[in-house]
């Protein structure tokens, strides 16, 4: 089984264990206001962590291309409550241009 | 949706809301079938990763780690507590669905966070139980739906880059972090895991990087 795979079908498993779980435990089990303060911040984090690799890295290094331009215009869209489609457009198109034209 | 939508403009409303949630998160799909194939999945994993995984947020970081290089463990890893929020809305939502055996499996693979914000928006048990289905179900069609065609629409593409599909991915994960910043210490906690994950990028394997910014989220939610 290729590492593709792997990840495929074992992060699809525990993404079930987590759903399923929380409608099988009891409340108390779960809603502790440490636990809780954690878990929101968990997300942003592990989200920022990956829009910085994904712009920024280029296997171990770290470069500025057309892709941190097309997410400071992604940036700029959502300050401006674009809606979700037109961010990743808006994105994809700034990097696109740059990539193609420079 | 029913005969009984047709004659109730309530019910009607919350399936409108509930279609309308779906269709516009829907269309994400395509960005991420399109970032699953750019990253070297094929369309059948693309595919399968929208129908079994089911999580927006999930999905997108394991093809952002697999793709830059990164161990089907941290992948894994960091699928599972991006995820661990799904239990959170599971634990919300199960008195309010009260399901058993095959039922609950079913509304546990919807439980997302589009279904129960749409659920939570609504005043009364039927609506807020009608709500959580429609969305859920909806959101389940039209994600799967748009990753095929955005899966297939990449593959037909040679190099990502003269597409800008490799901006698409960050833009991606910005649309889903940024919803998520509200106040000062958000801000602060999302600033410092940019640098930190920037700072381990040379130094350790892919994957590495993003996994270990839980340690901040550790450190800020551990005192009020």
């Amino acid at each position: 089984m290729t590492p593709i795979w792997i990840a495929v079908i074992g992060a699809s498993l525990t993404a079930f264990l987590n759903k399923y779980v929380g409608h099988s435990v009891p409340e108390r089990w779960l809603n502790k206001p440490r636990f809780m303060r954690i878990n929101t911040l968990v997300p942003i984090v592990l989200l920022s962590a990956l829009v910085a690799v994904q712009s920024f890295a280029d296997k171990k290094e770290l470069v500025i291309d057309q892709r941190a331009a097309g997410v400071a215009v992604a940036l700029v869209l959502l300050k401006y409550k674009a809606p979700f489609p037109i961010v990743v457009i808006g994105a994809a198109i700034t990097s696109a241009a740059i990539y193609n034209w420079f | 949706m029913s005969i009984t939508s047709r004659f109730n403009p309530r019910t009607n409303q919350v399936d409108r809301t509930g279609i309308s949630v779906a269709f516009t998160v829907g269309l994400y799909g395509a960005a991420f079938g399109a970032a699953a194939v750019t990253a070297g999945f094929s369309i059948l994993q693309s595919c399968l990763l929208s129908i079994l995984l089911f999580s927006g947020a999930s999905q997108f970081a394991v093809v952002g780690i697999m793709g830059a290089g990164g161990s089907a463990l941290s992948a894994i890893a960091t699928a599972t507590l991006l995820g661990f929020r799904n239990a959170l809305y599971g634990l919300q939502m199960a008195p309010i669905l009260k399901v058993t055996g095959l039922n609950r499996v079913l509304a546990a693979q919807i439980t997302i966070d589009e279904s129960t914000a749409v659920s939570t928006l609504q005043d009364n048990e039927a609506d807020r139980k009608r709500g959580f289905y429609v969305t859920g179900v909806g959101v389940y069609i039209f994600w799967n739906l748009f990753t095929f065609l955005g899966a297939l629409g990449a593959s037909a593409i040679g190099n990502p880059s003269v597409w800008g599909l490799d901006a698409a991915v960050p833009a991606a994960f910005c649309g889903l972090v940024w919803p998520r910043l509200k106040n000062k210490l958000q801000f602060i906690v999302c600033g410092l895991a940019i640098a930190l994950a920037l700072l381990l990028t040379p130094l350790t394997p892919a994957g590495v990087p993003i996994i270990t910014t839980v340690l901040l989220a550790v450190i800020f939610g551990w005192k009020k």
